[in-house]
């Protein structure tokens, strides 16, 4: 329809009434282009800014020169990070972690969304209910009782969970699991009941219907709700901030903000360039999976 | 019923109770019940309960040994800073999330003005600031406030204004926090309005067009009110986002200069943690529950209406 808009003024030039309105239209198309300029250059000012640092040496850096140009393009900052154990350490665990709850996560909300949207169970819509309030729980308000809880729980068992990274498959899944509940939740319900009646009636059990018939269904619905669980983990800060401290337990972006400040000493370059390989997956992943990307974002509150 | 069930999971024995153990297993409520166990179990105990235990732990003194009752509440209201925390949380909250839902609002309409098939560059292009870790894109606003180096006050030099102290004064603090968390929500605003105005019938605007509504009078008396039920929510939702952030302050002024920038969820880290008095740590992040609990009343109400309308 705005395509024809834009071609609309040759049409109509001869008649003035249709003219002006498409005239309007041509203007507001350009208008709304120069704003977007505008919001995108507001938008990708910080990561381009961290690319034009992480080219560049600390001479320049601290340089009274142009920040906004590079020089003397170099790649040694990343050349170092990626041949340092240390940050490619905080890079592995990183990624440990994030798909460990990643399939944590699918394993405990896909038979929980499938048992709530279809198999009704006592207290199953309160259930529903709760899931999508925990959703709504900030993890800023549980992390002091569960850091005292597991100080406890190591003074009964012995076991010493914090200052491990693998506490931290314990805690991402409470901030994972329910949302990817609520929206798979919301995908199993959109599943005509035709097609789960049919294969019950087939011989089909429980467990068959939602391997065989569900999950392949709404496979739309699960890549969003994985994306959505690996990014979660991926980016999560106050968890691992609060529960680990040794240099080798720690996650990319504890990592990057406790070991490469060292005292008062910024390493920009070396900074810029840790956050920008520490942004690249979630980007990378959003590049080529936009779609569920962003299906998985508004679901949230336009389903169920 | 499901305790029922239970028990007749912990009690098989005989043959006659293992097949009636077959049967209540194969029973549809049992099987739904079980697929949703683990759900269940991970709510109980780390969510509700840590939440309930910050209720107990908030009564106890710094070494959690004596009950203390109101006494952290007490010695809270005391201090000025905690007052001054209050009051950081709530102006940060309300014009961050004011700020994002205009910005989010504008940008929304402007992409959706264009024409279909760039839409989806432009949006993907938009939507960077909030698919980049948060941890990661505030150590690049730090950076570019940076007191000596900052890339701003480059700019601004050329116009021979500043030096602008970022981070340095309370209110460029204030300001500086709030423009990252703004750059960082008004895109996922942006992806929900654009939503939204996706699903508003163009017949709508035809028929205003013709009757000769400007495009002021179109956004009013069309796109407000068919969106009213979205943005209500995006905004309840990010209202409770912004309100417990954590990863923009401690980055950006770890709660500085003098204590100005603190919010609930950065003060909470640093007493609790940084100061290891858990309790009053437990105390400061409780003060969030009356405004979360708020939002969230609101948010239910609104999806368990669609709920009944469906």
């Amino acid at each position: 329809m705005t395509d024809a808009a834009l071609t609309a003024p040759k049409k109509h030039a001869a008649n003035p009434r249709y003219g002006s309105m498409s005239r309007d239209r041509t203007w507001a198309l350009r208008w709304s282009y120069f704003f977007l300029i505008l919001f995108a250059i507001f938008f990708l000012l910080p990561p381009i800014y961290m690319l034009i640092t992480s080219l560049k040496t600390s001479a320049e850096i601290s340089a009274a020169r142009n920040p906004w140009w590079v020089f003397n393009p170099t790649l040694e900052n990343y050349r170092e990070l990626l041949t340092s154990p240390q940050y490619l350490g905080y890079f592995r665990n990183s990624a440990i972690v994030s798909v460990v709850v990643v399939v944590i996560t699918m394993l405990i909300s896909v038979p929980a969304a499938f048992a709530l949207s279809r198999m009704k169970f006592w207290g199953s819509s309160t259930l529903a209910t709760g899931v999508f309030l925990t959703y709504l729980i900030p993890e800023t308000l549980l992390f002091l009782p569960l850091f005292k809880m597991f100080a406890l729980f190591n003074e009964w068992t012995g076991i010493q969970l914090i200052n491990r990274w693998w506490v931290l498959l314990i805690l991402y899944p409470t901030l994972t699991v329910p949302f990817c509940t609520w929206i798979m939740i919301g995908y199993f319900a959109s599943i005509p009941k035709e097609l789960d009646e049919a294969a019950l009636i087939d011989g089909a059990g429980w467990m068959q219907t939602l391997t065989k018939i569900f999950i392949p269904v709404a496979l739309p619905g699960l890549i969003a709700a994985t994306i959505f669980a690996f990014t979660v983990s991926w980016a999560q800060f106050l968890y691992p901030l609060a529960f680990t401290t040794s240099t080798e337990q720690l996650v990319l972006p504890v990592g990057i903000i406790t070991s490469l400040i060292k005292g008062d000493v910024f390493n920009w370059g070396q900074i810029m360039t840790g956050a920008l390989l520490g942004a690249a997956p979630p980007l990378i992943i959003y590049a080529f999976l936009m779609d569920y990307y962003i299906s998985g974002l508004t679901a949230g509150a336009t389903k169920g | 019923m499901v305790d029922a069930v239970l028990q007749g999971v912990q009690t098989p024995g005989a043959t006659r109770k293992r097949s009636s153990l077959r049967r209540t297993m194969q029973r549809k409520s049992t099987v739904a019940f079980l697929m949703a166990l683990p759900l269940i179990l991970m709510i109980a105990f780390l969510v509700i309960y840590p939440a309930l235990y910050s209720l107990h732990l908030a009564t106890l003194n710094k070494s959690m040994e004596r009950f203390v009752g109101f006494g952290n509440f007490l010695f809270l209201f005391k201090r000025e800073t905690f007052w001054k925390v209050v009051e950081q949380s709530c102006i940060f909250a309300l014009t961050a999330v004011f700020f994002k839902a205009i910005i989010g609002f504008t940008v929304a309409h402007f992409v959706h003005n264009v024409p279909n098939d760039r839409q989806r560059k432009w949006r993907g292009m938009l939507l960077v600031p909030w698919v980049i870790p948060p941890a990661m894109s505030c150590l690049a606003w730090l950076w570019l406030f940076d007191p000596s180096y900052s890339a701003f006050n480059w700019v601004l030099g050329i116009f021979n204004i500043g030096p602008v102290p970022w981070t340095g004064d309370a209110f460029w603090a204030r300001f500086s926090v709030i423009l990252v968390n703004i750059w960082i929500g008004a895109p996922f605003f942006m992806i929900m309005y654009l939503a939204a105005l996706k699903s508003v019938p163009d017949q709508l605007y035809e028929a205003a067009a013709i009757d000769g509504a400007n495009w002021w009078q179109r956004i009013w008396y069309i796109t407000l009110p068919m969106m009213r039920n979205i943005i209500a929510i995006t905004a309840l939702f990010s209202l409770i986002v912004t309100f417990a952030n954590f990863d923009i302050v401690q980055i950006l002024t770890q709660g500085g200069p003098i204590d100005l920038t603190h919010v609930f969820a950065t003060w909470s880290f640093t007493l609790g943690i940084q100061g290891n008095d858990i309790p009053l740590g437990a105390a400061v992040s409780l003060f969030m529950v009356p405004i979360l609990t708020v939002a969230a009343v609101f948010i239910l109400r609104d999806i368990t209406r669609r709920g009944n309308e469906s």
